[in-house]
């Protein structure tokens, strides 16, 4: 009976499960008065089973006729009569269902789990409401971030980003759909809703101070804008920040003393080194110390002195003007000075630690030897000292740090399979949040990702993808693999990503809220609880 | 409500049908119209006229042509009225379903109708209420009679869906619906009902 006054509440009703099984999902025929035209993958639907409640996603819909013989005689369609006969009986239309959660409904407790069985015989099919979606996926609070809406709906979709953060993330998508709008949104929600600080590798420039919006050509605000006592944008390259008017808290100086070979390891490929001249970088290290190798390697001149120890070292004369050619290129780049009296390190785990997220400007080292070198080589010691802070907390049972989310671009020139093993990012994806470390990683060619890592992977946002293996390698793992294959391929190209995993407790996809207009900005800072100054007065401030 | 039209009476009687002989020459109900007659134990017996036939009284004795040196068919009754007499008019009824206290079941009565029981037409509303549930229509598919079933379903429907006035159209479609279901492995039959009733479902 309780059944039967629930269904009431929610109106519209499809069909009725036909056949299906818990792995391939439900086939549900519609009722002849719903139009297969009005069903669109990717909707929520609720199917009423005798003792509990389906939570599903639609991924397919098919069209059916019970007789053959009518394919024979289309025509007959045209006759308005016979076409309102046969629509829904003689043809019909089914849609496939993915069961994906059972909701209680009995006594007070409201609640989900795992879907673990699959609904009986012609239970009915609703569309979802509001409700339902609200109650599996949370209302916005301090710990759910809104990150946007269901298609056809205006419910919000939250995820809970406190948990969000205790794993890695990957957000993947071909190029134009919308990643770094996405990001950015995040790294926002990641602000306002967890604990954790982020330390943002700014490829292009665009997560720290404002951004253009690529289609409408308007300037988006980012980061350093919305929470100016919460980010502090550090830069590689001065000019270009200046240039572009950002305000600046740090000009990021490298010395040689902090290249190691395992950096010139990961730059392999980028920098067109020979197997041979990695393993001897890893030899004139050995010989001149750790601190000091670079420097010397880029000051020998070619005479008996280099030969001999070449000699010595047994290493070849090919290999070596090979290493040499690559560490001329990284002596090229701005940001490197063969001493430098700053700590970048320290400096930016002094923000982190006291809940200042940091974004690392790039300029125009954009490109990916600068970029690798850098990310690799801070990540790798702040990671180290995290691990030391971690460590020591464990010992004295002390506070543990603070959770910390690094975001890197390109993810799969770090995380191929070949050089996974080498980079921290590897290391920091596999052991995860052991020591409160974890990525957020962006890419638009995740089948290059190494496997292990993918795996590791706590929940994956994509936009929309379409070739085959990085399709495939999103979903790798997944329940319901190839009905989600069907839900990706067909997302609009902009503002609609599919989110599963971790934080969510079902796949979902969701159209993204607006960022960019004042007014979408006003909302996500309203939403902050400590901006020290009255909301108003950092919007008067923001735009002018 | 209208009082039921006394329409004839039963003259042979089986579970599923019966045989009616009409009170005047050629006054038979129409093809497919519903009628009711009384069985034992309080139960109205509902039925579906599936054939009507005119014939001589007597088996055996053809009536003969009159009409050689007359004008109209009238005239030839008007000169020999025994006509009247040695002539009558039957109909077959086909059983499906029957009332008990206002209940109706879509399905074969327990006991036939009485020989000698009055057979009524169905009032409009009685044909409503009737053709409330569809049941019946699997159990005139499955008839055994003179004419093509599917003549009678169309002459069912069609009789049936003139007490729905201006809702005609939304009852014929609800048959046709039924009938898709139950005809989903012929579609031929199916096509043919339909396009039968096509003009009886025009807007």
């Amino acid at each position: 009976m309780m059944q039967e006054s629930n269904r009431s509440e929610f109106a519209q009703k499809l069909g009725v499960v036909i056949s299906g099984s818990l792995t391939r999902g439900i086939e549900v025929k519609l009722d002849s008065s719903t139009s297969v035209e009005d069903m669109a993958v990717g909707r929520y639907v609720i199917i009423y089973g005798q003792k509990r409640r389906f939570f599903g996603m639609l991924t397919d819909v098919t069209l059916e006729v019970a007789d053959e013989r009518i394919n024979a005689t289309p025509s007959d369609a045209s006759d308005p009569f016979l076409s309102a006969v046969l629509s829904g009986t003689a043809t019909y239309g089914t849609i496939h269902v993915l069961p994906m959660l059972t909701i209680n409904v009995a006594g007070d407790e409201q609640g989900y789990q795992p879907v673990k069985t699959v609904p009986s015989h012609f239970s009915p099919v609703t569309v979802a409401s509001q409700r339902d979606v609200e109650m599996v996926f949370g209302k916005e609070d301090d710990k759910r971030f809104y990150i946007g809406t269901p298609l056809d709906m205006e419910t919000k979709i939250c995820l809970d980003l406190q948990e969000f953060v205790k794993r890695s993330n990957g957000i993947f998508g071909k190029s134009g759909t919308g990643k770094t709008f996405l990001t950015r949104l995040l790294l926002i929600g990641m602000l306002q809703k967890s604990a954790a600080v982020n330390l943002v590798f700014d490829m292009h420039n665009e997560y720290g101070w404002e951004g253009r919006s690529e289609d409408k050509g308007y300037k988006v605000k980012a980061l350093k804008q919305l929470f100016p006592e919460k980010v502090a944008v550090f830069t590689l390259d001065e000019e270009s920040s200046r240039r572009r008017k950002v305000s600046t808290d740090a000009v990021v100086k490298l010395g040689y003393d902090e290249i190691q070979p395992d950096d010139i390891a990961l730059l392999r490929q980028t920098l067109n080194l020979t197997e041979a001249a990695v393993q001897a970088s890893y030899q004139l290290a050995r010989h001149f110390g750790s601190k000091r190798w670079l420097e010397a390697v880029l000051g020998m001149e070619n005479d008996e002195a280099t030969r001999e120890l070449l000699v010595k070292l047994n290493i070849h004369e090919a290999t070596f003007s090979n290493l040499r050619r690559g560490l001329e290129q990284i002596r090229r780049l701005g940001f490197l000075e063969p001493s430098t009296q700053q700590n970048p390190v320290d400096r930016i785990l002094g923000y982190l630690k006291s809940g200042v997220s940091v974004v690392l400007e790039f300029g125009r080292y954009a490109d990916l030897t600068a970029y690798m070198l850098v990310a690799n080589m801070l990540s790798r010691r702040i990671y180290n000292q995290y691990r030391e802070m971690t460590e020591k907390a464990l010992g004295e049972e002390s506070a543990q740090p603070r959770q910390l989310v690094i975001t890197i671009e390109e993810a799969h020139k770090f995380l191929n399979t070949e050089v996974a093993n080498q980079t921290i990012f590897g290391t920091i994806a596999r052991e995860m949040r052991k020591y409160n470390v974890t990525l957020l990683i962006i890419d638009q060619r995740p089948s290059s990702i190494d496997e292990e890592v993918m795996s590791q992977l706590g929940t994956r946002i994509t936009c929309l993808l379409d070739n085959e293996r990085d399709v495939d390698a999103v979903l790798a793992g997944v329940s319901g693999k190839s009905e989600l294959r069907s839900v990706l391929a067909r997302l609009e190209p902009k503002q609609q990503v599919l989110i599963f995993g971790h934080a969510v407790p079902m796949p979902v996809v969701v159209r993204t809220r607006e960022y960019g207009s004042e007014e979408s900005l006003r909302s996500l800072v309203d939403s902050t609880q400590d901006v020290t100054k009255p909301v108003d007065e950092v919007i008067r401030e923001l735009w002018g | 409500m209208l009082e039921n039209q006394k329409t004839g009476e039963v003259i042979e009687a089986s579970t599923s049908g019966y045989l009616a002989q009409c009170y005047e020459l050629y006054q038979s109900p129409a093809l497919g119209s519903l009628v009711k007659t009384r069985g034992d134990d309080n139960l109205d017996i509902l039925g579906v006229v599936s054939n009507t036939a005119t014939l001589g009284i007597e088996p055996g004795r053809r009536p003969i042509a009159r009409g050689k040196d007359v004008v109209s068919e009238e005239e030839i009754y008007r000169e020999s009225p025994q006509l009247y007499k040695l002539l009558k008019s039957e109909f077959d009824v086909m059983v499906i379903g029957y009332s008990v206290d206002g209940r109706i079941y879509q399905n074969l009565p327990p006991k036939p109708a009485r020989i000698h029981g009055f057979v009524y037409l169905c009032t409009q509303e009685e044909v409503r209420v009737f053709s409330q549930c569809l049941d019946f229509l699997s159990l005139l598919l499955n008839a055994s009679v003179e004419i093509p079933v599917e003549e009678l379903v169309i002459a069912t429907l069609r009789e049936m869906a003139r007490s729905y006035g201006s809702e005609r159209r939304s009852f014929l479609i609800e048959a046709g619906k039924e009938l898709a279901v139950l005809l989903s492995k012929d579609y031929v039959r199916l096509k043919t009902i339909l396009r039968g009733l096509k003009y009886d479902a025009g807007e």
